[in-house]
């Protein structure tokens, strides 16, 4: 696969193809697969995504804690806010849905992992669902979302122990706001910008789950980081630009993972994890596992 | 080479991809090793896996994967129920292990009839796994390919003999890593293969008169 979005970027532009085509291709020759049989690969994880929001919305999941269900439902069912009825309102929902299955021992696609898993089913189903895009259009738009990962996890990290939450539900941002763009008719170029105008605004983010358990803030960071993908989206298709080309917004990333305090990777240590609310919950909550 | 479909998966229970998928991999593998659901495991948890491990579900997703569970198998959920209800006869511990063992660890100790083995292994991220340890001899098993691992004497034509087993049984070699402590000594041997081996293959290669022990592990990812 590629190690730059920028080479990738190119060659679709020069042999005049999709970006999905290109990953597809790619793959294909990297794997000694037919393009076929990847395609299948990833129509069975869009089925399992959309079986996740579906199951998520029933709002009856519960996870290990209790810290986490029941929140996409009252978003599907609640009073409404001032973005009732859009597509945003109804991408948060997803997005809190599959989360929720994830806390509770569901089945999920870990893309790129689990504790980003929300992000990429909630951006892609939902905007698919509003505009009317069929599954192969959603099937191609994980290709393009599969390369973005691959190139994020070459230069800089798709682990939040390794690199913080910018490296789970950021990158799951950046890759929604990327694979949307181009299901949504966004040439290439937008692709690149979407990319790096999602990651942009999850710099820095920290990785602080209570107890340490893929919970909270985990779940609502799937809302927040899909918020970002939209903005993303909305933004490139738009034709802004970002001056910072991707690749470099890409390292910058890596390298403030890398350069994060311990505290903030996935240790449980800092963060909202440390607050004082956030330390009596993991107390109280894990106890109450142990006593199951 | 990252692959599109690592990043696009694994389809997976969640809630974490090294402490459950990871988890039920380590425990997929040590049922291996005495061909089937064991009588009797003791698990003991390192690391991460001791201090969040029932949080992320890893015990149900171990004793799952002892059961032959999948990471993807909804069935997970509720293995300790079920292996209760079977008569698997589990118990988890909190160890710890040596300073240079990964935060994911841990060792399983199986018995089914008259096999018995010890397993020690981690759970790297991204569901991803490295067996390290099997019966006191260290080992790297990945669990990405279909694997037979064996300690053998250090006999002439030992690699062409089971290399000639395993071509009888259609078998094709992807990787073979041969070490030894010392010339004479015990040879190790790790063979990755293509094509799934099954018992009897096992059987004929601990039949060899110069192996001391063999083992087949399914490949459990990839």
């Amino acid at each position: 696969m590629y190690r730059a979005l920028a080479d990738a970027i190119r060659d679709a532009e020069q042999q005049g193809i999709s970006l999905a085509r290109l990953a597809l291709e790619t793959e294909a020759k990297d794997q000694g697969r037919t393009v076929d049989d990847i395609r299948a690969a990833l129509r069975r994880a869009l089925d399992v995504m959309r079986g996740a929001v579906e199951r998520g919305m029933v709002g009856d999941l519960h996870s290990a804690s209790g810290l986490v269900g029941g929140d996409a439902a009252k978003l599907r069912n609640g009073p409404p806010g001032p973005l009732a009825g859009t597509p945003f309102r109804d991408v948060l929902a997803r997005a809190l849905a599959v989360q929720e299955v994830n806390a509770a021992m569901g089945v999920i696609v870990a893309a790129p992992t689990a504790g980003g898993a929300g992000v990429l089913p909630a951006v892609l189903t939902g905007l698919a669902q509003a505009r009317g895009i069929a599954d192969d259009a959603v099937v191609d738009a994980l290709a393009v979302a599969g390369l973005i990962g691959a190139v994020i996890a070459e230069r800089a990290s798709l682990s939040g122990a390794e690199g913080g939450c910018q490296a789970e539900t950021g990158a799951a941002a950046a890759m929604a706001a990327g694979a949307a763009t181009e299901m949504l008719g966004g040439t290439p170029a937008q692709v690149g910008h979407a990319t790096a105008l999602a990651m942009q605004g999850t710099l820095g983010l920290v990785c602080d789950p209570l107890g340490g358990l893929v919970e909270l803030p985990c779940v609502f960071r799937n809302a927040t980081g899909s918020a970002i993908a939209l903005t993303g989206i909305e933004l490139a298709m738009a034709g802004v630009e970002f001056k910072i080309p991707v690749d470099e917004v890409i390292d910058v990333m890596g390298e403030i993972g890398a350069s994060m305090d311990v505290r903030y990777r996935e240790t449980a240590g800092g963060g909202l994890a440390a607050t004082p609310t956030g330390r009596r919950l993991a107390r109280e909550r894990l106890v109450q596992i142990k006593k199951r | 080479m990252v692959s599109l479909l690592d990043i696009i998966g694994p389809v997976m229970v969640g809630p974490s991809s090294s402490h459950t998928a990871g988890a039920c991999r380590l425990g997929l593998l040590a049922r291996n090793l005495v061909g089937g659901t064991p009588e009797k495991a003791r698990i003991e948890l390192h690391g991460s896996f001791a201090r969040t491990g029932e949080g992320h579900g890893t015990d149900k997703a171990i004793a799952g994967g002892l059961m032959g569970f999948r990471p993807d198998d909804e069935r997970l959920r509720d293995a300790l129920e079920i292996a209760q209800g079977e008569g698997f006869d589990y118990v988890f511990e909190k160890t710890t292990l040596d300073d240079n063992a990964h935060p994911n660890t841990a060792r399983i100790t199986v018995e089914r009839g008259d096999r018995h083995a010890v397993m020690t292994g981690a759970s790297l991220g991204a569901g991803r796994i490295l067996v390290t340890e099997i019966n006191g001899y260290a080992v790297e098993v990945s669990g990405a390919y279909h694997t037979i691992v064996l300690i053998a004497e250090d006999v002439k034509g030992s690699i062409a003999a089971i290399a000639t087993i395993l071509a009888e049984h259609g078998i094709n070699i992807a990787n073979l890593r041969l070490t030894r402590k010392q010339r004479g000594g015990d040879a190790f041997m790790v063979i990755e293969v293509d094509d799934a081996p099954g018992e009897p293959v096992r059987d004929e290669i601990r039949a060899l008169p110069w192996v001391r022990w063999a083992f087949r592990l399914d490949k459990v990812s990839g």
